[in-house]
């Protein structure tokens, strides 16, 4: 339960409400003194975390402080307020925040918005409901139980007669404000909204090219800059000569930036700027520069060598980051010992928009807009950068061309505000397409090692896993070797099969380039490693896949990490809460078996159907992937299905289209996704080679089973990556008999 | 001087001849509903008509549309059945690349107004979507050639 407080419009930016808006905000931090809560004190230190208001007008004004890049979290949040205040969403009308801590957490990554803010503002719009249903009671003299918000106005139930909430917005503010006990939430028979939700607000000005994004701000005076940077992490500048740069019409600067030094975190990497009137002005001087780089210790990286110690390190004993029972005995008991490496490499996030930031620095503060999903590290990270207090840098969030975690480490707009300072007038920084590939935070590249001792019936007794990779730690802290809590939480030590004999373990790595998350993060190549592995046994076992899998999975049960000694932090949320339930896993399974047409049988030569299951972000998946290999070696993916127990679900239209979308992201991990380094310069540099899944490659149908539940709501914008990459390959295998152990299939030879 | 139609309107830009039509749109005449993706033709973002015909505007030069049709996503109809479709079927996730496929589905329309799937793939393939959105393009485009009928929520 959240609090729920009355806010005077002092506290509030007087721009955002009208003089007379009755403003409530849901405090989502523990209460620290009921007296702090006084609504007229602006000093008070809230973290109150969503705002709803309503105008005398009868406008309601919802604060969407997430950030929007297509997961449609600036209309699911407010309009789980607006279902308990009862309003008509036609009236609703939703403001985005600015970057602030008193909105709470705002960092719009880990599939968290809706888990983590849904009862947040349930809280808020059941408040204001029973507040303006007071007051309705108040101004007709009648008792509040006769009186009945119903669709933007309350009605007196006895005589009929009615007040809008504009008129009652007034009487509203001199309500006390209800206790929690006091709330009264809709049954999910009244909800108007939540359950089926409504189309997402942004829609319309999408579709007519009005929606404005990260790239299409544009200020007054505004100039644009394109950055020559090291093409080696850490490299430094021996020479530039800029003088055919100078020459290009348009052209106003040529301003060279200080290198960034490990930990290389949101700094700005430095480089050479050419700052002009347009954006091509600015990339044709740009390519006018003639620059000499001192490559510097990474230039030693050469992705073919470095998987190759990879796997070195994962063929020895390393950290045990998980033990259950013996597994050394029970591989000397084992009947037959089954091993299998499995190598995933980089990734680039490779949004649609590349990332884009304007700033504007002025007498010691910067204003910027930028494309983020985290405002409040702008805010920082821009401070930091110039010198300045955070609260002196005000960050506005605008529409994101997709994020995928990309868009959470604010490099750009440290250079945006580096580079108005220095030129004295509003600066835009949009990266291009080769920027954005070759100076990316990568999604990391991983080795992993399993060995499984299997009993006569090829269950394994014993089983072990091993992992290295260069971990997200070393983009903070330049000496961390080996993985973070967070990326072994994600489908390493939570392996959550039956086996009386398992150790997880995770060895060093070293970094050449900034690691960073990426959608689904670490689970992808973790469960590409178990799911596969399943796979491969149920194979050697000669055992139907699902069925296999149920088995390793036993019973239903709660797996007790703390009894089992095993550091799992479950997505940052307590195992009471969310516990890993392997019944809930077992039940999408068996959904999924169910609608797919899993066992029927193979509808014809070379396709066939691949299987995965796996719970990330405290959401269970499973997934059916079916699929033709053609002679040439050509896969067209027919169809995925995805059974998903995300708990309650708000908006069911975009829960599913978050999983079609992750379907294709999948398709494209799967696929043809990798990027490589020689001499420590990436290799790639757009889509021509560094493809991303086209309509032709994408799932013709993808099909989203959602289980009714009313557990508490947990994410859904990456747990459907893992499984569906892990099902293609596995059906990979089916439809063909070759193994794919090396990601993406593209470096397999099918045919 | 070039001189063109943008959007049934006469436009005229000094600009020199070698300039990206995208970067004319968006940074000189603030049409920004047509997007930067790649710069190199790969994915579709910036695709505008010019004289009926589905283009990238990123490596189409300011020169090439002297005395041209250019149609921007700003010049669609508002009651254009794909806009509709897109609309009805609810397409779009982050929307950046929606513009492009809308003006590419547009252009396919004209040549095809009842394409297949296959119809579809090839016309569509140009334009990409990181969101992954294509199963629910390409149901919006049966719904545009439909009517409104072909549509359907899974």
């Amino acid at each position: 339960m959240t609090n729920v407080i009355l806010v005077s419009r002092r506290v509030f930016l007087g721009t955002v409400f009208s003089a007379g808006a009755f403003v409530l905000c849901a405090r989502l931090h523990p209460f620290q003194a009921v007296g702090a809560l006084v609504a007229d004190n602006p000093q008070a230190a809230w973290y109150p975390g969503v705002y709803l208001g309503i105008e005398p007008s009868g406008t309601v004004i919802i604060i969407a402080h997430r950030s929007e890049m297509g997961t449609g979290i600036r209309t699911a949040l407010p309009m789980v307020a607006a279902d308990e205040l009862d309003a008509d969403w036609s009236r609703v009308k939703i403001e985005q925040a600015i970057g602030d801590p008193k909105y709470g957490d705002q960092n719009t990554d880990g599939s968290k918005s809706i888990r983590d803010f849904y009862e947040a503002l349930r809280d808020v719009g059941a408040t204001g409901r029973l507040m303006l249903e007071h007051a309705a009671a108040a101004t007709w003299k009648v008792a509040g139980s006769e009186c009945r918000a119903d669709h933007h106005r309350v009605v007196h139930l006895p005589s009929g007669r009615s007040l809008g909430f504009g008129e009652l917005v007034a009487a509203a503010a001199r309500q006390p404000v209800p206790a929690p006990g006091e709330l009264r939430f809709k049954k999910p028979s009244e909800y108007r909204y939540v359950g089926t939700g409504v189309p997402i607000v942004d829609l319309a000005a999408i579709c007519t090219g009005t929606a404005v994004f990260g790239y299409d701000t544009r200020l007054p005076g505004m100039l644009y800059a394109s950055i020559e940077r090291s093409p080696v992490l850490g490299g430094t500048l021996k020479s530039c000569d800029d003088r055919e740069a100078r020459k290009v019409k348009g052209v106003k600067k040529v301003v060279v930036m200080e290198p960034a030094k490990p930990p290389y975190a949101f700094q700005a990497l430095g480089g050479v700027a050419v700052v002009a009137d347009s954006t091509w002005a600015a990339r044709q001087g740009r390519s006018k520069l003639k620059v000499q780089w001192e490559p510097g210790a990474n230039g030693t990286y050469e992705s073919e060598n470095y998987r190759k110690s990879l796997q070195e390190t994962a063929r020895k004993p390393q950290k045990v980051v998980r033990n259950i029972g013996d597994v050394d005995a029970g591989f000397t008991r084992a009947v037959a010992i089954h091993e299998a490496e499995y190598y995933a490499p980089h990734l680039a996030h490779a949004a649609m928009e590349p990332p884009a930031a304007v700033a504007n620095y002025k007498n010691g503060k910067v204003e910027a807009w930028v494309a983020t999903q985290n405002p409040q590290a702008v805010q920082d990270a821009v401070a930091k950068a110039l010198g300045i207090a955070t609260k002196d840098v005000t960050c506005h969030v605008t529409l994101l061309g997709g994020g995928f975690g990309r868009k959470s480490k604010p490099d750009y707009a440290v250079e945006a505000a580096v580079l108005s300072k220095k030129v004295g007038k509003p600066v835009k920084v949009a990266w291009s397409r080769e920027d954005d590939i070759q100076f990316d935070y990568y999604h990391s590249v991983a080795a992993m090692y399993l060995k499984a001792g299997t009993d006569g019936s090829g269950r394994p007794i014993a089983w072990l896993q091993r992992s290295v990779f260069p971990p997200i730690g070393s983009t903070f802290d330049a000496s961390a070797r080996y993985g973070g809590d967070n990326e072994l939480g994600q489908g390493w030590v939570d392996v959550p099969f039956a086996i009386p004999n398992m150790r997880a373990e995770n060895g060093p790595a070293q970094n050449h380039v900034r690691i960073g998350w990426l959608r689904s993060v670490a689970n992808v190549y973790h469960a590409f490693a178990v799911q596969s592995f399943v796979d491969e046994l149920a194979a050697e076992a000669s055992r139907d896949r699902i069925e296999y899998f149920l088995d390793l999975l036993g019973p239903a049960r709660i797996i007790d990490f703390g009894a089992e000694g095993t550091k799992f932090v479950n997505s940052g949320k307590p195992l009471d809460q969310y516990p890993l339930d392997t019944g809930r896993l077992r039940r999408v399974v068996e959904v999924v078996a169910d609608r797919s047409g899993w066992g029927k049988g193979a509808p014809a030569k070379g396709r066939a159907l691949g299987f995965a299951a796996h719970r990330s972000f405290l959401t269970y998946v499973a997934a059916v992937a079916d699929l033709e290999v053609d002679n040439a070696g050509k896969i067209r993916i027919h169809r995925v299905d995805v059974a998903v127990d995300a708990g309650l679900v708000v908006h069911p239209e975009r829960v599913k289209a978050q999983f079609e979308g992750a379907a294709v992201f999948a398709a494209s991990i799967a696929l043809m996704g990798e990027i490589t380094a020689a001499g420590g310069q990436i290799q790639q540099s757009n889509f021509h080679d560094y493809p991303v899944a086209r309509m032709g490659d994408a799932p013709l149908e993808t099909r989203v089973h959602l289980i009714p539940s009313s557990e508490r709501p947990t994410g859904v914008g990456e747990p459907g990556v893992p499984p569906v990459v892990a099902a293609i390959c596995n059906a990979v295998f089916a439809a063909t008999g070759k193994r794919i152990r090396h990601l993406p299939i593209s470096k397999n030879k099918l045919a | 001087m070039i001189t063109f139609s943008l959007n049934g309107k006469k436009q005229s830009v000094d600009l020199s001849p070698d300039t990206p039509l995208l970067w004319v749109l968006r940074d000189h005449l603030h049409l920004t509903g047509t997007k930067f993706g790649c710069g190199e033709g790969l994915c579709g973002a910036c695709t505008v008509h010019i004289d009926g015909r589905a283009e990238r505007s990123c490596i189409t030069p300011l020169s090439e549309v002297q005395g041209k049709k250019v149609t921007t996503i700003e010049g669609i109809a508002e009651n254009h059945p794909v806009k509709k479709a897109w609309l009805a079927d609810e397409v779009s996730q982050c929307g950046y690349c929606q513009p492009g496929q809308i003006m590419s589905a547009v252009a396919l329309m004209k040549e095809k107004p009842h394409p297949t799937d296959a119809d579809i793939d090839s016309a569509m393939s140009g334009n990409l979507c990181r969101c992954g959105t294509y199963v629910r393009i390409r149901r919006a485009i049966h719904t545009a050639a439909t009517g409104g009928k072909g549509g359907k929520r899974s």
